[in-house]
């Protein structure tokens, strides 16, 4: 956000006061009826045992949450999606940074290469999903008759439990590498040629003194930013579990967000989807705060 | 010398060749199978091309199985009815937050903040039990109606409209101008490069999701296309990888087309808009 102050305009009084109501009017009524109201009532649901169909509800204060503790599957599904998102998060913010410099590193090819590697972003999910279903599948899959071929026996990606959550963790690197790809090239692009050059004047002559020296500590803002938006794109994984796991076998591969959608809308628990729906947004949160955080202390040069 | 610099940066376009080349991989091979016939894929051979040419037989079998250009209309439908709400509404708030003075701008600005912070995901319950209640499920209204307002694009246009130049408007009332023919008559005409970024990048995450359609809707009639393939796959096509192949392509074809195209465009929309949120 830009710090500056736009000088005023000449004022118009009430004129001007009746304009900005009403430009806002329409936005603010679609904000109030579709996202105020519907996240409070969220909240106001998740204290309750309301549930589709049924004639009555009541208040239950927090029973909804001293059941999402001792529910097994919930417990799992969380431990699933920090697993999934310490996965992703790390091996595709690397994969993203080390595809950038690689591509930053040279001339030719730059934005050929940077459309391969950014093609999964556009591409339909369930549709990909659906190519991955077949390229990992235990027997006429690509990737197992490759291994076959080695002579080694490739196990069944998606429906083995023990590699369930790698399988789909994998597919969400592929996801979000080009994404963060491109957030670090326009990092690299900003950092001033000069430096370089000083650098090598100061001795650092190397590829890895230079990207330690000047790369790595001018990329920490664009870093901070890419973990954190890869973060919270990773914990809304949704779609590659609806397609290809529905969170089996034996809730392997249950998810927060899948766990939300099966309690609301395949139990019609709409109360305690609600409390999950709500432990997903307090983490959410917690990124956010985490990032504001970090920002506030450590990654200040100006 | 040219030749020794050509030498330089051979490693560099291998590796990113065959890292490219990993990454095509699905793509690659979702092709491949589905111009393939079932019992080439079924024999799990690691050739590419088809021994017999199928393609007829699988991308035939999805047009006579699922109405593929339904899924296709509604998925512009939905995209294209959000996007005109989406900028309906907020480029006269991004505005008159950006260059107007008003009891409650203050507020208002904080709203468009916090409004940021919540994923789509959280108001889903309740919108679901509104939509059911008024009898909207299955209806262009539920796909459209909750993503028309896009509080990241109030945040997007009023970032965009406090650069420009306040003589602009100034002139424009003193032309006698009202304000919502200054919103859609000057400011909006100077806004292109922010509402193509913010298009681009409503359209694809819109065409893309999955779990609000899959929430709201039942049955063939309102499907979007991601709908349309999780419906194929799990009815028709329960091992048929080579039509399940086809419809994948079918249904990715469109933005992956539009991507190709106007490759710089995409690239600067949706990441580069991420970058300021």
């Amino acid at each position: 956000m830009s710090a500056s102050l736009a000088a005023p305009l000449p004022r118009r009084g009430t004129g001007e006061a009746l304009a900005g109501w009403m430009l806002t009017a329409p936005a603010a009524i679609a904000y109030g009826l579709m996202l105020l109201l519907p996240t409070l009532a969220t909240i106001a649901l998740a204290f309750t045992d309301y549930e589709l169909g049924a004639p009555a509800f009541a208040w239950i204060g927090l029973e909804n949450f001293g059941e999402l503790l001792s529910d097994r599957g919930f417990a799992i599904a969380l431990r699933n999606t920090i697993l999934y998102v310490g996965i992703v998060a790390p091996l595709s913010v690397l994969g993203g940074l080390g595809l950038a410099l690689l591509i930053e590193s040279g001339t030719r090819g730059r934005s050929f290469f940077r459309a391969v590697f950014f093609l999964p972003v556009v591409s339909l999910p369930v549709a990909m999903a659906a190519a991955w279903q077949y390229l990992l599948h235990p027997t006429i899959g690509p990737l197992n008759a490759a291994l076959r071929g080695i002579g080694i026996d490739g196990p069944a990606w998606l429906s083995s439990s023990d590699t369930v959550l790698i399988s789909l963790a994998a597919i969400g690197i592929w996801e979000n590498m080009g994404f963060n790809l491109v957030l670090f090239l326009a990092g690299l692009t900003a950092i001033p040629r000069e430096l370089y050059a000083a650098a090598e004047v100061d001795g650092a002559a190397g590829g890895w003194e230079r990207f330690r020296l000047v790369t790595w500590p001018l990329l920490g803002p664009t870093t901070l930013f890419v973990v954190t938006i890869t973060m919270t794109r990773a914990v809304r994984v949704f779609d590659s579990v609806a397609v290809l796991t529905q969170g089996g076998p034996n809730k392997a591969s249950q998810v927060l967000l899948y766990a939300m959608y099966e309690e609301g809308f395949t139990y019609f628990r709409l109360g305690y989807s609600a409390a999950i729906t709500l432990v997903f947004l307090a983490i959410v949160l917690a990124l956010v705060w985490l990032q504001t955080k970090v920002l506030e202390k450590r990654v200040h040069y100006a | 010398m040219p030749e020794r610099s050509a030498l330089r940066g051979l490693p560099r376009l291998l590796l990113l060749g065959l890292l490219g080349l990993l990454v095509l991989m699905p793509y690659i091979w979702m092709t491949a199978a589905s111009l393939k016939p079932l019992d080439e894929i079924f024999r799990a051979s690691l050739s590419l091309v088809p021994e017999r040419f199928h393609a007829v037989e699988n991308y035939g079998k999805v047009f006579a199985k699922i109405p593929v250009w339904r899924y296709l209309w509604n998925g512009v439908v939905v995209c294209g009815g959000i996007l005109f709400f989406q900028l309906l509404f907020a480029v006269p708030a991004g505005y008159a937050l950006a260059k107007l003075r008003f009891p409650g701008s203050g507020l208002a600005f904080g709203a468009v903040m916090l409004g940021l912070l919540v994923p789509y995901h959280v108001p889903a319950l309740p919108l679901y039990v509104g939509f059911s209640q008024l009898g909207l499920l299955n209806s262009y209204t539920a796909l459209i109606a909750p993503s028309t307002i896009s509080v990241f694009a109030i945040f997007l246009f009023r970032q965009f409209f406090r650069s420009l130049p306040d003589d602009l408007i100034h002139a424009a009332r003193m032309d006698g101008i009202s304000e919502a023919e200054i919103v859609w008559r000057i400011v909006l005409p100077n806004a292109w490069p922010a509402a193509t970024a913010f298009a681009i990048f409503s359209v694809v995450a819109h065409w893309n999701d999955l779990f609000w359609p899959l929430i709201v809707v039942n049955g063939t009639q309102y499907a979007t296309p991601a709908l349309g393939v999780l419906y194929f796959r799990s009815d028709e096509a329960g091992d048929d990888f080579g039509a399940l192949m086809a419809a994948a392509v079918l249904m990715t074809a469109p933005l992956v087309l539009a991507f190709l195209i106007a490759q710089r465009r995409f690239i600067e929309g949706i990441a580069t808009t991420g970058l300021k949120g």
